[in-house]
């Protein structure tokens, strides 16, 4: 038995190398397919544990309150999009949670106002987002002063025209000269710069390095609306969170009239980054299998070309068949021999691929760290098994029919087939 | 001499729309260590009643013992178990594997045999045999013609067969190499094998001890060959 399949894999071997190129073509979907399953199934595990560290880097204790009514299903998406026209959340909620003696869990409140603008100094200009917040931010969110400070509270509440620059904020506009003590111009706005951040890159799809950071009134005053777009809140220690956001909502029913204490009327949700991260887990993990199975039907494509082959294969050998039987070959050799050899093209195409794909992966993990992305090369086992169980899978589904067939020439007829 | 072969009333009709009789009737006793050539023109059923014998072909009514067995009551698996038993074939377009070393075709029915002898001193022993141990890896498409035929020769003396059944084994061949072929055949004969031959050269016949012909699917004369030719290649060469 192990002589007749070593003898099948011979035969097989030698069967295509005699036809190189019809080979390899063949085996192309199968390689093809293998690879990007590989190259998806590691830039999803990449980029989700990227997401996936910063939030964790950001501590798991931040509560984000987000103005806009919960909906059913709890689509953190739908309802971040929402958020951007819903007025219900303003300055002095922030304040009243920061300051409130019903919540002596809470660290630090920030309050956040985003807007968009053209920085200009002398003949640089620089299109970016501005974010007002409050003094409270860097308590809040981390991150370091390079050069200057902050804004404090006091500039927080005059309306204080002073900014604080992004690292390549301050690298584009100023380059190598200071930027503390300048001025720069906002929508006809003279802004003094009185700090610039340390670099600090992309934190969970938001680049604190492109941004300009100035007090929130300023930055109302300037778009001329009341409200904020949301609130953050450091807790002490995670375990309390749970009894933290149900103080907020106390607090925030309160101060905006509700009073169904159900959270049927809220105007306003509170998520906490351990949710966060859930929803992100779950979204990617479901971006990946998706993607994943739209790279695995490709594998299915190639085993119809698979199937092709070993029909065109059957019948160029038809004489061969014959000889093999007249010889004493029974069925089960000789579809024992034509699966093997639709097999060991999967087996082939499979190899090829998963090599294929481990130097992309590479390759892509290697890129992201050049462009300064913390980027883990994650190559599950997982995926190399189940890539090669279903390239074999494959050849054994799309093999049977021809190798059955071939199996079931008469030796007489096959001997004389010309 | 014990029969080898032993068929009555043998019948093979083909019905593709028309019934057509390719074997309308065989009575034929062979025995063990004979040489028979079946002749006749194409068309009269020398290659059908060749297939049937060599279990290639199922025949449509009558009675075969091969070496005392019902073989017609056989499965398709039981007769090419039985075939790589007992039945060495040579064909007139030797049907060897391309790409593949004259070793290896050689070896290939041993592979499919249940016995286990060491392969490939078996098949270095009948190519010494017919005169090949020079070619032992050389593959198929680099051999001489005559050298394929031998190379088949040996494939089917391998298994130790009770049988060989040569078809037109000189057909596709010079005569300088077919001689040699019919001198290899007439040595083993001589040697003690059984051959079974179909030629409708009369001259390859004449090398055989006894010639069965056919027409229209009868068998008309079996009749011993008294003085048999001595295949000769010298004799070629005159």
């Amino acid at each position: 038995m192990l002589n007749t399949l070593i003898q099948s894999v011979k035969i097989a071997t030698t069967s295509l190398l005699g036809n190189k190129i019809q080979s390899f073509l063949t085996m192309l979907g199968t390689i093809i397919g293998v690879a990007s399953v590989i190259i998806i199934m590691s830039i999803g595990s990449g980029a989700q544990s990227l997401i996936l560290s910063e939030i964790k880097n950001l501590g798991t204790n931040l509560v984000a309150v987000i103005p806009g009514q919960a909906t059913e299903d709890d689509d953190f998406f739908s309802s971040m999009l929402s958020s951007f026209a819903i007025t219900t959340l303003t300055y002095e909620d922030s304040i009243a949670l920061s300051q409130s003696r019903e919540i002596p869990n809470i660290m630090s409140v920030a309050a956040y106002s985003k807007s968009f603008g053209t920085a200009e100094w002398k003949s640089k200009t620089y299109s970016t987002s501005l974010t007002g917040t409050t003094a409270s931010h860097l308590d809040v969110m981390g991150g370091n002063v390079e050069e200057g400070r902050f804004f404090n509270y006091e500039e927080e509440k005059s309306f204080s025209r002073v900014a604080v620059l992004g690292h390549d904020v301050k690298e584009e506009l100023f380059g190598q000269s200071d930027a503390v003590g300048q001025k720069i111009k906002l929508k006809d706005y003279s802004f003094k710069v009185i700090g610039v951040m340390e670099e600090r890159g992309v934190v969970i799809m938001e680049d604190f390095d492109a941004q300009i950071f100035m007090p929130i009134k300023t930055v109302q005053k300037m778009s001329g609306v009341s409200y904020i777009g949301f609130i953050r809140a450091k807790v002490y220690s995670e375990d309390i969170i749970s009894e933290t956001k149900e103080n907020i909502k106390l607090i925030l029913r309160d101060r905006h009239g509700i009073k169904d204490q159900s959270g049927a009327n809220d105007d306003f949700m509170i998520k906490n980054t351990a949710q966060a991260l859930d929803m992100i887990t779950s979204i990617t993990n479901s971006l990946k299998y998706f993607l994943a199975i739209m790279a695995g039907l490709s594998l299915a494509v190639g085993g119809i070309g698979i199937m092709n082959i070993m029909f065109i294969s059957v019948t160029e050998r038809t004489r061969e068949i014959g000889l093999r039987k007249a010889l004493g070959a029974k069925n089960f050799h000789v579809l024992g021999q034509f699966l093997i050899e639709a097999i060991f093209i999967t087996v082939m195409g499979g190899i090829i691929g998963i090599l294929i794909g481990i130097i992309f992966s590479s390759l892509i993990a290697v890129g992201a760290h050049l462009l300064g992305y913390n980027w883990d090369l994650i190559i599950s086992l997982g995926s190399i098994i189940l890539a090669l169980t279903v390239s074999i899978g494959t050849g054994l589904f799309f093999g049977f029919y021809p190798a059955l067939k071939a199996s079931k020439l008469n030796p007489i007829k096959a001997l004389k087939y010309e | 001499m014990t029969n080898l072969i032993e068929v009555k009333n043998l019948k093979r009709t083909f019905d593709d729309g028309v019934k057509t009789y390719a074997l309308k009737e065989a009575n034929l006793v062979i025995k063990k260590g004979e040489f028979v050539a079946i002749m006749g023109p194409s068309g009269s059923g020398k290659s059908t009643l060749m297939h049937i014998l060599g279990l290639l072909d199922r025949a449509s009514g009558g009675k075969y013992l091969f070496n005392g067995k019902n073989v017609l009551s056989m499965t398709d698996n039981e007769l090419a178990s039985f075939r790589n038993k007992s039945i060495g074939f040579v064909f007139q377009s030797f049907n060897l594997l391309q790409r593949t070393t004259v070793l290896d075709n050689v070896t290939l029915p041993l592979i499919y045999s249940d016995n286990k002898v060491n392969t490939k001193q078996r098949a270095k022993e009948v190519l010494k045999s017919v005169g090949l141990e020079h070619r032992l890896n050389h593959f198929t498409n680099q051999i001489s013609g005559g050298e394929k035929q031998r190379v088949a020769i040996a494939r089917a003396l391998v298994n130790k067969a009770s049988v060989i059944f040569a078809d037109e084994p000189t057909g596709n061949l010079d005569s300088k190499s077919g001689a040699q072929i019919m001198e290899i055949l007439q040595r083993l004969n001589n040697e003690g094998n059984t051959i079974i031959l179909v030629t409708h050269e009369t001259y390859t016949a004449q090398c055989a001890k006894r010639i069965i012909k056919l027409k229209d699917g009868i068998i008309v004369s079996d009749e011993k060959i008294k003085n048999r030719r001595k295949a000769s290649v010298e004799d070629i060469i005159k």
